[in-house]
């Protein structure tokens, strides 16, 4: 099989895990590879190789290339873009795909201006149009969609939204390799990483999000949300108010100031549904809104909607569903 | 300590949008600072407050527009402003931006540079960390705690990560880019507002900047096609004693989420 063109894919990995957002990653690049025979390279850069190079094979790589090095146990961005510099010298890619987290999109960043490459950043549909990749962007926190394509040099650049773009694996062959490499000194530059703390399910990579407003009255009745979000496997999400109020976290923010989210269900619990919170989450697949207000917003973008008092439902709720998972 | 802070102005988060022409509209709704960029000011003018020979100079690229959110952010306490304003800056991608602000920057002293995470029309998050590259500087993206040494001289960062928060030390001079949960933003004073008045905008062209020299009008992408989501299928309201089962058959049977 001749191959026309390299998607190098980096795989984001925490605490010896592999991000599930990664094997996203690697099903969009091999969807795409299919459609330009090309070639997906997986580069996992890290300590020691201790990750499933076979998982992401399945997920869509021909080839996985774990380049280790001490001060790869964590990721820290000039390390991975000292990294992907060097491999990039020694054989060219046509597309490098990241996903697009914090970190993913800081390093895109800086590629970007090191290699005077575009970004098409935080893209949730890719596709092939005349022998070119396109890719569908949310802007305003997907109050307007863009598309992008690619005109100058590459490796273009697409880093693509958590939870959009996963498929099964599949038994597959493909060849793994594994090198130790060189890397600068970043001693006066950068300090080591001192520590890391928190590995709860962040509401951007859950795959079910169950979301309270100020229906929830309190912060007290958020362990309604948390018992459901247990069952569901989920994670908590909260409106602008309830953050500025103090109720939660404000990483649990979901809306135009705090994180968009695109789970497969999003439960929206005593939300009214404010313009920037509906950008934040109206790409969700389904969405179910409780509220008490017939007339909030909120229920014109649920496919399921239930009138009454969130604290009451929620309960009732979180027993069938507890009732359907164990049975 | 100098301090640059990076702001945009933006079309206000509670502003419902029309696209006309390949363009994003909203008659009539306000223009605000993009809500990072404001933890970004804030920060800076905290900083003033222990540490007062700091200076905090605002850098925005935008409009004639943008003079609004340049004044505001006077008002919350910066010291002067350097506004980049030419036609020719408009529709920069964020590398091109990135580029001009660096090019502007080589003529501002500074120990810390302050941008916002991202801004939240573009929502690319490029800007903050392409500057520091083209700068040559380190940077830390995200972040929601910041620490300095006694001497200013080093800075213990807070980092928000998916699911949690690293930590990290560094020298400065550095950028950061701001997150929520920095700190609250204060609304300006009379006094500041007053103040403002009086505090200097230095205005800059793209020939001010020798712009020419700068490969902004080369084209990376493209980014057009700007359109509304497409319009969610119109949902059911439940009815009737079984709620709760009915929901969870549903998501179950229709949808197979559970």
């Amino acid at each position: 099989m001749s191959v026309d063109r390299v998607l190098a894919v980096v795989i984001e990995h925490d605490h010896g895990e592999t991000k599930p957002v990664s094997l996203e990653v690697l099903s969009a690049a091999r969807k795409l590879a299919d459609q330009i025979s090309g070639k997906v390279v997986a580069f996992c850069f890290c300590r020691e190789a201790n990750l499933s190079g076979d998982l992401f094979i399945r997920h869509g790589a021909d080839e996985v290339r774990f380049l280790t090095h001490p001060d790869l146990q964590h990721y820290i961005h000039e390390n991975y873009v000292s990294a992907l510099l060097r491999e990039l010298e020694k054989s060219a890619f046509d597309y490098l795909l990241l996903p697009a987290t914090n970190n993913g999109k800081e390093l895109s960043a800086v590629l970007s201006a090191r290699l005077g490459v575009g970004v098409a950043a935080d893209c949730i549909s890719i596709s092939v149009n005349d022998g070119d990749v396109e890719a569908v962007r949310p802007v305003s926190a997907g109050k307007a969609h863009s598309t992008v394509r690619f005109t100058g040099k590459k490796p273009h650049i697409l880093s693509l939204r958590p939870n959009v773009f996963r498929n099964p694996p599949i038994a597959r062959q493909g060849e793994i390799v594994e090198e130790a490499i060189q890397l600068p000194e970043f001693s006066q530059r950068v300090r080591e990483l001192v520590k890391q703390v928190g590995s709860q399910l962040d509401v951007t990579e859950a795959r079910i999000v169950v979301s309270g407003g100020l229906g929830m009255q309190g912060p007290e009745n958020f362990k309604l949300l948390e018992e459901l979000a247990e069952v569901l496997g989920g994670a908590v999400g909260a409106s602008r108010p309830v953050v500025d109020n103090g109720w939660r976290d404000y990483s649990n923010q979901v809306g135009q100031t705090g994180r968009t989210v695109s789970p497969d269900l999003y439960i929206a619990c005593g939300i009214s549904g404010a313009v920037q919170h509906l950008a934040g989450m109206s790409s969700s697949r389904c969405i179910v809104a409780i509220n008490s207000d017939p007339n909030a917003a909120i229920f014109s973008v649920a496919d399921y909607g239930i009138v009454g008092d969130a604290l009451k439902i929620i309960p009732a709720l979180t027993r069938e569903f507890k009732k359907v998972l164990t049975s | 300590m100098k301090i640059i802070v990076c702001v945009k102005q933006v079309l206000d988060t509670a502003a419902q949008i029309q696209i006309e022409n390949g363009k994003v509209v909203s008659p009539g709704s306000s223009r605000i600072i993009n809500p990072y960029d404001e933890f970004a000011i804030e920060e800076a003018v905290r900083i003033k407050e222990k540490k007062s020979d700091t200076e905090i100079t605002l850098l925005s690229l935008g409009p004639e527009g943008f003079k609004d959110s340049i004044k505001k952010a006077l008002a919350m306490g910066a010291d002067k402003a350097v506004h980049l304003m030419d036609a020719e800056f408009e529709g920069l991608d964020s590398y091109a931006l990135a580029r001009v602000l660096a090019r502007s920057i080589e003529k501002i002293p500074y120990d810390l540079i302050l941008c916002g995470r991202q801004a939240v029309d573009g929502d690319r998050a490029q800007t903050g960390p392409a500057l520091a590259t083209f700068l040559n500087i380190p940077f830390v993206t995200v972040v929601t705690g910041i620490e300095f040494s006694d001497d200013f001289k080093n800075a213990k960062i807070t980092r928000q990560v998916e699911g949690g928060s690293e930590v990290r030390e560094l020298p400065l001079p550095l950028l950061l880019t701001c997150q929520k949960g920095l700190n609250e933003p204060r609304l300006p004073s009379l006094k500041g507002i007053m103040a403002a008045k009086k505090k200097e905008v230095l205005t800059l062209s793209a020939s001010d900047l020798d712009a020419e020299t700068l490969d902004i009008d080369d084209k990376r992408m493209i980014e057009e096609n700007l359109c509304l989501p497409p319009e969610r299928k119109k949902g059911i309201i439940l009815q009737g004693s079984e709620i709760s089962g009915e929901l969870v058959r549903l998501l179950r049977e229709e949808e197979k989420i559970i």
